[in-house]
């Protein structure tokens, strides 16, 4: 993977600095450290900026999208036009120019239709080698099915006839609009609501692409379904929206890694993922959120404001996120749980990492509806720099939620004297039969560990991520192998530079 | 959100009168404390400190307002404002939040103010009591408060008991502003003990300078509906700050408590425990911020709170906070709302002591925890019993003596 | 006298009782021996009335009386206590306000006065050296911060308290030395009278070489399976349970 990478930083921001003076180092890290910011040279098909209804139009006849879709998607966008940008949480989200945003934006688009799966432009191909996503199943990770989607198109999802041998749907969200229709309208928007928020709204108004995942009833996914996203092109926004249904009895655990190139300005990425779990189904979700952070002086950078929620309808069904965040200049998200059905059981595993101006808001809804469920939530935030790291979390107990139970866990980390960590629980108890536990704590990175280290021959750098990985720890191990030896990676890298 | 007129006319109305019984440092800030108010408005949900708590709602009825003249029994350390020994304009409204509607809706109406004030390097032994009775025959407003100078090296100990003496609507709005100055000490109880038919907002100020150690112990014993606010600015290094809270609520009660302990310099420490027992309808809020700012090293902070919810129509909010902006600290935070120990209570009724006892007791342990923080022995004592005799239910069915207790 | 017939009993899905008929005469000793998960705590859990276990089956006579239908509390001023294998902490409750509360309790069950204070510390002192437990754990709150010797003594002291006519003594002898075992086992001995019936449950017979049982009874799989005297404890301590299973099979 590496290796990939090192051709691919070549396009972007290689002004040379003049100054030899001691920032250097640290600069010439915060500038190595985000090492997938690389453009794509590709004809990308993309309509002009703004947004208004004969977008919308446009958008879902590019797509070839339902009347009823189509609909869906005007009554989001006459919400949204009701509705002002949200100000709370602790974030300084600017002032976003909505009509400067691209709404839809295709590499695939060659000449005209033709079929795309054959004819991936090979520069795409190698995009998402760089990104150590091999497209050629032949080069595939072993036992993951891959669905990439870069900018509003999903470019190629592999694996897919061997999955449907069992009955599974692993396909772009617009290709399930046009062959399984019928079930794409049922769920669509039954956890997320277009109007549930803001982002949510808008959304709902110009989604591109995404996945959709259909697991069907007694089946275990035999492998794992990933799903990488890639902002590409300029000025665009990413409003990805993901669907995952697992019916009955079924199993399945999914990947999201997201990059995004180095670019100076903001790049809009408001997704939405819903998430269906029946009786008795299991559903794994596991995120390595790595889009661009913006560069050492907060200039650039993804705004990552999503919204992410799973509907555990079933009995006993279960749930689990995990999301490793090092990445987006600003992210709001909370990755949330409707614990519906009785003895479901939802996990909230968390590692957030914000480094120079990066700001985080992020956290977990866990909402307890049903009798006997349980819910955990592990939030580990590690704030360095200037930046500020927030969780937010709300853990609601309905009244008839009998023998509800939670327990929650936020810990904060502070490298440097800069930055903020900050800790928003809401718990609202409306049962005496629940059983809710927070703790949290905040302290610094441990001296006379980095000491030891030191000692025994390690650099205060390598030592920082050793001790951080120690930390971050309990959720690392949550993830799927590959992605955990990622992630492990991405956190000593996005660290690099804090300490000393 | 329309509760706010009648407040407006009556002081467009009325502040004259106010003005002319109260005294020219209360009079300096009081029509842009008014205007402050005007501008806000009661919050309403949305204003993050008020979210628990419906404002409009307790200020809609029409309550008539008391201007009656505080009367201090003569007394060391207490004055009214009137007769003060010192100049408290560098006190008076320095510390309050301006843009709270509540203090701003106070500082516009009250026209007379309690001053406690202990001289440089005295020591009281004895605790100052201040003990406030709600008394009218009608629906009535109380707008009070308190100014609380503690000079360098002064400690003591004040205990504000409230009581309410007739069986009427009484509405309380209260500031206490508290200065601590270097190596100043202060334990403060406010015990709440009124009717179901009380509203109570209250909005206490702490600052501290060095090496300083206050103890608040905010106690509601029974209650209508009660919003309790305590900002603390440790500005001075070396200082703590305790905050302690016993809340029981039972019947329709609510009780919101919503705290802040600022850290501004270095090496302070803060400690809060809040605990609630929630029984019936009754609904039980708490939020607790811990702020550490950026030159605040070494801070030592420890917020905890614990909640029984004891009848499946009680209600229980918490929502401990920290916001930390300084990376060499330790702070932690812990809150659980819980259910009784089961297998305690099957243990205590194999030894035969009856399920319901077995509960109280339970209970009352669970109170003692905060009981046990209590620095003067004898309102320990008192209060040990009385939170006993409140979950036996023993406390409200005194009602008509409340005047002889 | 206790009477259990035919009674079956599950904790949550699960039935953990199949079927137990056993009679304890006033004055009887019953071991009560068996593998890990045979139903031993669940019976005598069942005995004094824990609410996480549900009997769906059969039926549980005390001197007549149906005790099924008592409360826990009802069976504990009857006279039925149980030393627990693992007695829990409370915090916050002082052992004398507990043990004022379970005396006064049972005592006004029967129809008699509270102790005065004055009377019922006197009988705290009495009983604390009956069975050698240290003043300064009666002003610690319920078993908090005991060690485990010091937990079960403090069983054997509530018993002393409570003047129980039927005692269950569930794994007493878990996690003691030989001198606090030979203690604990004294002090039972000291307290028990012509009367006193007990049930013993133990996995090592050196419990039973203090407490002589009259009966020794083998529990598998919820039923027992095999009865007879203090020779047959001898038996599994040295054999175990496998030449029983074999018989069985």
């Amino acid at each position: 993977m590496n290796e990939k990478n090192k051709n691919g930083k070549q396009n972007e921001n290689e002004e040379k600095k003049p100054g030899q003076d001691s920032n250097e180092l640290v600069r010439r890290i915060a500038e190595k450290k985000y090492e997938f910011g690389f453009t794509t040279d590709v004809h990308t098909e993309i309509i002009d900026k703004g947004l208004n209804e004969d977008v919308i139009r446009l958008i879902s006849e590019k797509k070839g999208e339902p009347d009823w879709l189509l609909q869906f998607r005007l009554e989001a966008y006459r919400y949204w036009l009701t509705q002002t940008q949200p100000t709370w949480g602790h974030v300084h989200l600017p002032e976003i120019d909505y009509q400067a945003i691209s709404y839809y934006a295709d590499p695939t688009a060659k000449k005209g239709q033709g079929n795309k799966e054959q004819e991936i432009d090979p520069e795409l191909m190698k995009t998402f080698d760089k990104l150590g996503i091999p497209l050629e199943e032949r080069l595939a990770l072993s036992g993951t099915a891959v669905d990439a989607v870069m900018d509003s198109v999903s470019v190629k999802t592999t694996f897919k006839e061997k999955l449907s041998e069992k009955g599974i749907i692993f396909c772009s969200i617009s290709e399930a609009v046009k062959n399984h229709p019928d079930l794409v309208q049922k769920y669509l928007g039954s956890v997320v609501p277009p109007k549930d928020n803001y982002f949510a709204a808008l959304n709902s108004a110009v989604f591109s692409d995404g996945s959709f995942v259909y697991i069907p009833k007694n089946t275990r996914c035999p492998m794992e379904l990933s799903t990488y996203f890639r902002i590409n092109a300029r000025n665009t926004g990413q409003f990805e929206r993901t669907l995952i249904v697992c019916d009955e009895g079924s199993y399945v655990s999914y990947l999201e890694g997201c990059t995004a190139p180095m670019r100076d300005e903001n790049q809009l990425h408001a997704a939405i993922v819903e998430i269906v779990v029946m009786d008795n189904a299991e559903v794994k979700y596991s995120t390595v959120q790595n889009w661009y952070p913006g560069d050492s002086e907060g200039r650039g950078g993804v705004l990552n404001l999503v919204t992410k929620r799973g509907d555990l309808r079933g009995v006993n069904s279960k749930l689990s996120w995990t999301q490793v965040e090092t990445g987006s200049a600003i992210t709001w998200k909370y990755p949330s749980c409707v614990l519906r059905g009785d003895n479901s059981q939802a996990e909230f595993y968390s590692v957030a990492v914000t480094n120079n101006h990066q700001e985080a808001d992020t956290g977990t809804k866990m909402i307890h509806l049903g009798k006997n469920t349980r819910s955990t939530i592990i939030s580990k935030g590690i704030s360095a720099g200037k930046s500020q790291n927030s969780y937010r979390g709300l853990v609601r107990v309905g009244k008839h939620a009998d023998g509800a139970r939670n327990y929650s866990s936020c810990d904060s980390l502070l490298l440097g004297s800069q930055c903020g960590a900050h800790t928003f629980p809401y718990m609202d108890i409306h049962n005496n039969t629940a059983t809710v536990e927070h703790e949290a704590t905040t302290s610094k990175i441990n001296e006379d560990q980095l000491f030891y280290c030191n000692q025994r021959g390690i650099s205060t750098e390598e030592a920082v991520g050793l001790i951080v990985n120690g930390y971050a720890k309990d959720v690392i191990n949550k993830l799927p192998m590959e992605f955990a030896v990622e992630a492990q990676k991405l956190l000593s890298v996005s660290l690099e530079g804090t300490v000393g | 959100m329309t509760s706010e007129l009648q407040y407006i006319e009556l002081y467009n109305e009325a502040s004259d009168l106010i003005k002319s019984k109260s005294c020219p440092v209360m009079n300096t800030v009081r029509d842009e404390a008014f205007a402050t108010f005007q501008r806000l408005g009661f919050p309403s949900k949305k204003v993050e400190r008020y979210r628990y708590t419906d404002v409009d709602a307790a200020f809609a009825p029409n309550y008539g307002i008391s201007l009656s003249p505080l009367t201090v029994k003569p007394s060391a350390y207490i004055y009214n404002i009137q007769e003060a020994p010192i100049d408290v304009t560098p006190y008076y409204h320095r510390i309050a939040d301006h843009t709270d509607a509540i203090t701003a809706l106070n500082t516009a109406l009250v026209h007379d103010a309690l001053l406690v004030y202990v001289p440089k390097n005295t020591r009281v032994e004895d605790p100052i009591v201040v003990d406030n009775w709600l008394r009218g025959t009608a629906a009535t407003m109380m707008n009070r408060r308190v100014l609380i100078v503690m000079e360098q090296g002064a400690d003591a100990t004040l205990i504000i008991n409230d009581h309410a003496a007739d069986k009427q609507r009484f509405l309380t709005t209260q500031v206490i502003e508290v200065f601590c100055h270097d190596n100043a000490r202060l334990d403060l109880y406010e015990i709440e003990e009124t009717t179901p038919l009380c509203s109570r907002f209250s909005n206490v100020y702490i600052q501290e300078g060095r090496d300083c150690n206050v103890k608040h112990n905010s106690i509601t014993l029974f209650n209508g509906q009660t919003r309790n606010l305590c900002d603390v600015y440790l500005q001075g290094e070396n200082s703590e700050v305790t905050l302690n809270g016993c809340a029981i609520a039972t019947g329709s009660q609510r009780i919101d408590n919503n705290t802040l302990i600022r850290h501004e310099v270095p090496n302070c420490t803060s400690d809060e425990l809040y605990k609630y027992v929630v029984d019936d309808k009754a609904v039980g809020a708490f939020a607790g911020k811990i702020l550490v700012e950026k030159d605040a090293q070494k801070t030592s902070s420890h917020e905890t709170n614990a909640n029984l919810c004891a009848s499946s129509d009680a209600r229980m909010y918490t929502q401990p906070m920290l916001e930390i902006y300084a990376d060499d600290v330790k702070c932690a935070h812990g809150s659980t709302v819980g259910v009784m120990d089961e297998a305690a209570l099957f243990y205590m009724r194999q030894r035969g002591i009856p399920e319901a006892e077995a509960r109280t007791l339970l209970k009352n342990a669970f109170m003692g925890q905060v009981i046990d923080q209590i620095k003067y022995e004898p309102l320990r004592q008192r209060l040990a019993v009385k939170v006993e005799k409140r979950f036996r239910g023993e406390l409200e069915k005194c009602d008509d003596c409340r005047l002889c207790k | 006298m206790l009477i259990i017939k035919n009674l079956h009993a599950k904790v949550g899905d699960k039935e953990i009782l199949k079927g137990i008929d056993l009679t304890i005469n006033d004055g009887e000793i019953h071991a009560l021996m068996g593998t890990n998960g045979a139903g031993k705590s669940t019976l005598s859990n069942v005995i004094v009335g824990n609410p996480a276990y549900e009997v769906t089956e059969g039926s549980i006579t005390f001197n007549g009386q149906d005790l099924l239908a008592m409360s826990t509390e009802e069976r504990a001023h009857a006279g039925i206590f149980m030393s627990f294998q693992a007695p829990i902490e409370i915090p916050g409750v002082s052992m004398t306000n507990f043990m004022r509360a379970a005396v006064n309790a049972r005592r006004e069950a029967l129809g008699k006065e509270p102790l005065k204070s004055t009377d019922f510390l006197k009988v705290m002192r009495e009983k604390r050296k009956l069975v050698e437990i240290d003043q300064k754990l009666m002003n610690r709150s319920v078993n908090e911060g005991f060690s485990g010797g010091e937990r079960k003594r403090n069983e054997i002291f509530q018993m002393a308290m409570l003047e129980p006519s039927f005692c269950i003594l569930d794994e007493t002898d878990s996690g003691l030395d030989v001198d606090a075992l030979r203690i604990v086992a004294e002090g039972f001995n000291k307290l028990r009278t012509a009367e006193t019936s007990a049930i013993v449950i133990t996995h090592y017979q050196r419990l039973l070489d203090y407490i002589r049982p009259d009966f020794v009874h083998v529990l598998i799989n919820g039923q027992i399976v095999k009865s007879g005297t203090a020779e047959l404890a001898q038996q599994i301590e040295e054999q175990g349970f496998d030449w029983i299973k074999e018989e069985l099979a």
